[in-house]
């Protein structure tokens, strides 16, 4: 064929296939995606100290193990309370001439998403604690840690902001943990990362392959199991598995008049609204009402705090707890 | 037969014995728990000794047995009959020791001593036919008591208990053997008694005769000239190779391979040189690679911002992408295309400007990278532009090159091979220049064009150039032409058609649109047909030469890549649908298929191909032992590294669609996470072994080879003599 004995044709012909199907399922979807496209309305801009942390996000490559993206699927839910959107990542534009778009959409989660972080984990000292070094408060994980984002000064000033490290952490250096800025604009960044609610009206789109048995409400058994899950997934990371707190950080749960007292208003008050009544300990966020908890999780992880640990305390019933949060909602801080 | 279904049942049942508690133990193991404390150790150290028992004590039944059978043999005493079949069994030396004995009757003494003498040769054919005549008996019950023992300071008793028994046991088993042996030699002597009476009453002069044609029958040899004749050996055609100092062989030896002399020295420095630096490439982007595999096991290792582990993972794709494997094909390419086209490289200038440009693009990239300077984090887009911009002039001073290296060819067809490697050049052009040009891709922009970008890296340009690669060597290495240029053809456009659909497949249920995830999961799925015609061309060219591959040391690593170019092509087809995306997308089974192929097909026909090449350019071969510890290595570390992180992947998967929680399948991944460094470490250390390989093919060794230095004084002397013309 004479296609195939002369160069020029052949080679031509196969950029031109080539350089047609690009232009076809890159080019032409990537425009239409950037000229039609735009932020929520009540999307909030980066503050200047969080465009700062983003870029030491991406120069530190977080995306590696961090992804940014709530797939519309059921599994995806403990991640953000409704599936991304392309109007999500519209606020996303070139980094700099040198440098391209940072969606950080991300293709491995080796570590959680963070698309609703500023939301999960609000706590500034809990952030700069695991940024130090992430085993101190979560014994298992395996992210590296950022020692260059802190300084150690023997003496610091009173600007300063000093980290809490236990010294088996700080290899024989004297004096105190100081976040540097690169870690509070790092934090900024963090804390700015909420999924934005989407305007009145609009109906979120759904999470596909539901799970095909729901939660049974009130099954002892079921609850049980979950108490753990939920426990280890939204407590664990501060009160620590063995429920013992971390001294000078956050209070233990092992034995807490909280915890094992009559005023359960009080206990569920501070699962829905967060808490920070102590100056010896961080502050407590708000993780019911960020996570959604429904009766049934709030129940579960109140017998599980309740029963472990060496804690006695009577089972509680959703019905119950139901009232309760009702009650509590009211006084949430507005 | 009653016996044969004892066998087969004891068999099993010693199956089962083992099993189990080997069973139990993998279902109950994870690399960082076991520990010889653990209730389980315990288990099967005392099942394995019930085990023991339980064979000797059949053993010993099946010897008792066995004395049983020769006491009633003794007792009929079947006689001659028996005794003629000794006589058919002789081998020549006992024959010729009857023959003297018979000489001697005929010369008329009487000799006994001579019969005697025979004794010792009967008495060992009896006691080896003895031998040869073992069978399983039938025997009593199995006793496994495992199940009521919890306690572990139980179990241990029970361990010391049995074994004084099984001592004991052992020592009764020596016992029996040894008089087993007195009483079985007592029979055989008398048995040879019995023989020689027999063979004294046969007739002397029948007997002679018979003996003399057995002995003669028995020592016929060939003369090794059956075949050869008596003419004396020539090779008029130069055909054949001898190595003359071969010594006691390690590895199986291979065909050596040829030079070929009729290529430009400059062009084949040239390709060295490409050669070399994707080896240094190699060596440095893995010992990186090797090292992040060590930071999931141990996050601690070290505190550095520049080798922390999110700036050093683009270090290391990014240097095995366009360092090592983009280099290897490069350099490859510029022995195929001048050589298919039957002409010489257009410019060698472009050459080692392209090579320059490439090799600067990987240092100063992985520099900023450790700096903290990227692209924004696209995978394979960690290089900023002007970065990028080195290695993208790189490629189009090789395509100028290339092309009018093409169009100055002396044949009239252009061959696949030519078609693939310019087809991925021009392809890895557009590629860059759709994804790094810096004017736009604004919000979900990019997430499109980055899903584009890799996959086409991935796909157009290392998969295309090296199935040129493919499509040239391996017909070569086989001596015999490619099996169909037309399946060729179709996989060639077939896989511009498929593959150029397949980007956003990495971003299926993401926020880009829904209809370009169906496009994309289509297209994977249209992948089967370039796949299957490439692989099915490639394993019929093998047709009537598989025998080739035990002589050759570059076939093994074809035929790898072959077999890994189907499997890890059609996983990724199966990834691509949107269950197995519930399944597995974000977790390391991404990791495993990128390995599987990009290293399982792109690393092993790119190892393949330069273990070809190098020896036709400098005339030296590496050691066989290191090329058979590269690949072996390669293979079973490649292995170790996929197979448990897919199956640590598949849990994890699981795991989340449960709604478990995160920190629970970081836990669950750790001994598969230990698994990936070791297999790791394997390929790291063949990588060694290739490297050295490399020094061998390339060093100018400091030993004179005697024939080359004999050749070269003749030729220095050949002036001082006149010519005569």
């Amino acid at each position: 064929m004479e296609l195939f004995d002369n160069h020029k044709k052949l080679f031509t012909t196969a950029f031109l296939f080539f350089a047609g199907l690009t232009i076809l399922v890159a080019i032409i979807p990537a425009l239409n995606n950037q000229a039609n496209n735009a932020a929520l309305p009540n999307a909030i801009a980066l503050s200047e100290d969080a465009i700062k942390g983003k870029n030491i996000f991406i120069a530190n490559g977080c995306v590696a193990c961090h992804t940014q993206q709530v797939r519309n699927i059921e599994m995806d839910k403990v991640w953000g309370s409704r599936p991304g959107i392309a109007a999500d990542y519209a606020a996303n534009h070139r980094t700099d001439f040198w440098r391209n778009t940072a969606t950080l959409m991300g293709t491995e989660r080796t570590g959680p998403d963070l698309t609703n972080i500023g939301t999960r984990q609000p706590s500034k000292d809990w952030n700069l604690v695991h940024l130090f070094n992430p085993r101190i408060v979560v014994k298992q994980s395996i992210m590296p840690a950022f020692p260059w984002l802190f300084a150690i000064k023997k003496q610091p000033s009173k600007t300063d902001i000093i980290v809490t490290v236990p010294a088996a952490y700080l290899e024989d250096k004297d004096g105190k943990v100081v976040a540097t800025k690169d870690a509070i604009y790092l934090i900024a960044y963090l804390q700015s990362l909420k999924q934005t609610k989407l305007p009145e009206g609009t109906v979120a789109s759904e999470f596909l392959y539901k799970k095909e048995e729901g939660k049974v409400a009130g099954n002892t058994k079921t609850t049980a199991l979950d108490g753990k899950a939920l426990y280890t997934a939204n407590c664990q990371s501060c009160h620590q598995e063995n429920g013992e707190g971390l001294i000078g950080a956050y209070p233990p749960l092992k034995g807490s008049p909280v915890v094992t007292g009559d005023d359960l208003e009080l206990y569920v008050g501070i699962i829905m609204n967060g808490y920070n009544p102590r100056p010896e300990y961080g502050e407590m966020a708000a993780v019911g009402t960020n996570m959604n908890f429904t009766e049934n999780d709030v129940a579960a992880i109140i017998n599980y705090e309740g029963s472990s640990w060496d804690n006695k305390r009577k089972k509680v019933t959703p019905e119950e707890i139901k009232k309760l949060m009702d009650l509590v909602k009211l006084k949430a801080p507005k | 037969m009653n016996t044969k279904k004892t066998i087969i049942f004891f068999y099993l049942t010693a199956v089962w014995c083992v099993a189990t508690p080997l069973f139990t133990f993998a279902q109950e193991m994870r690399p960082s728990t076991f520990s010889f404390s653990s209730k389980v150790a315990w288990i099967m150290i005392i099942s394995l000794l019930l085990i023991a028992m339980f064979f000797t004590v059949l053993f010993l039944k099946h010897k008792v047995k066995e004395i049983g059978a020769a006491n009633k043999k003794q007792e009929t005493k079947e006689g001659n009959r028996d005794l003629k079949k000794y006589t058919n069994s002789l081998n020549s030396k006992q024959i010729d020791a009857c023959l003297k004995y018979l000489q001697r009757i005929k010369k008329g003494g009487k000799n006994k001593s001579g019969l005697v003498s025979l004794l010792p040769a009967f008495i060992f054919m009896g006691a080896f036919t003895l031998c040869n005549n073992t069978a399983f008996g039938q025997a009593g019950t199995t006793s496994t008591t495992t199940s009521l023992l919890s306690e572990k300071g139980i179990l241990i008793t029970i361990v010391l208990l049995l074994i004084p028994i099984l001592a004991g046991i052992v020592l009764i088993v020596v016992k029996v053997l040894n008089s087993l042996k007195k009483y079985t030699n007592k029979n055989n002597i008398e048995e040879a008694k019995r023989l020689v009476e027999y063979l004294k009453l046969l007739p002397e002069d029948e007997m002679e005769a018979s003996f003399k044609k057995r002995k003669y029958a028995l020592d016929y040899t060939l003369s090794h000239r059956e075949l050869s004749g008596n003419e004396k050996a020539e090779d008029e055609k130069g055909l054949i190779n001898i190595n003359n100092d071969m010594g006691l062989p390690i590895v199986a030896l291979k065909k050596k391979a040829m030079k070929r002399p009729n290529i430009d020295p400059k062009l084949s420095k040239l390709i060295l040189w490409y050669l070399g630096c994707a080896t240094f490439w190699l060596l440095f982007g893995t010992t990186v690679g090797e090292y992040l595999g060590i930071k999931f096991v141990a996050p601690d290792a070290d505190h550095l911002s520049w080798l922390s582990f999110g700036r050093l993972r683009p270090v290391h794709t990014n240097a095995v992408f366009w360092g090592w494997a983009s280099l290897g094909m490069l350099g490859l390419g510029y022995y195929i295309v001048p050589r298919v086209s039957n002409t010489n490289l257009a410019s060698l200038k472009k050459g080692w400007y392209a090579l320059y440009l490439i090799n600067a693009a990987v240092i100063l990239g992985s520099i900023c990278l450790m700096a903290g300077i990227n692209n924004g984090g696209g995978e394979y887009r960690e290089y900023v532009w002007p970065v990028m911009l080195l290695f993208g002039i790189g490629l189009i001073l090789t395509l100028i090159n290339f092309v009018q290296t093409i169009a100055k060819r002396t044949t009239r067809e252009i061959y696949i091979a030519n078609w693939y490697i310019v087809a991925s050049v021009i392809f890895a052009i557009v590629i860059s220049v759709v994804a790094y040009v810096p004017i736009w891709q604004n919000g979900l922009g990019e997430t499109i064009i980055q899903g584009y970008y890799m996959h086409q890296g991935v796909g157009m340009w290392f998969m295309l150039f090296t199935l040129g690669i493919v499509y040239y060597f391996l017909p070569q290495q086989l001596n015999k032409p490619i099996y169909s240029y037309s399946l060729g053809i179709l996989a060639f456009w077939t896989q511009i058609l498929f593959y150029t659909l397949i980007g956003t497949h990495h971003f299926v249920f993401s926020a880009i649109p829904w209809w370009l995830q169906t496009i994309a999961i289509v297209g994977s799925a249209g992948m089967i047909i370039p796949v299957v015609a490439g692989t099915t061309n490639f394993i019929l060219t093998f047709k009537g030469a598989w025998y080739k591959i035990k002589d050759s040391y570059t076939l093994p690593f074809f035929l790898v890549g072959i077999i890994f170019y189907f499997t890890g092509s059609m996983q990724g087809t199966a990834e691509a649908f949107r269950s197995t995306n519930l399944l597995w997308h974000f977790t390391d089974f991404t990791v495993a298929h990128s390995h599987l192929t990009m290293y399982g097909i792109i690393c092993f026909f790119l190892w393949a191909a330069i273990y070809a090449v190098i020896p036709r350019l400098t005339g030296k071969e590496a050691p066989q032992i290191t090329i058979g510890a590269h690949f072996w290595m390669a293979l079973i570390g490649l292995l170790f590294y996929t197979i448990p992180l897919m199956y640590g992947s598949t849990l994890k998967g699981l795991m989340w669609m449960q709604g478990k929680p995160f920190i629970d399948s970081v836990v669950l991944m750790a001994p598969y996470w230990l698994w990936r460094a070791i297999g790791g470490s394997l390929m790291w250390l063949s990588h060694l072994f290739f490297a050295y390989n490399m020094y061998k093919m390339l060093a100018n060794t400091n030993t004179v080879d005697v024939k080359e230095a004999a050749i070269k004084e003749l030729e220095e002397t050949e002036p001082s003599i006149e010519p005569i013309v």
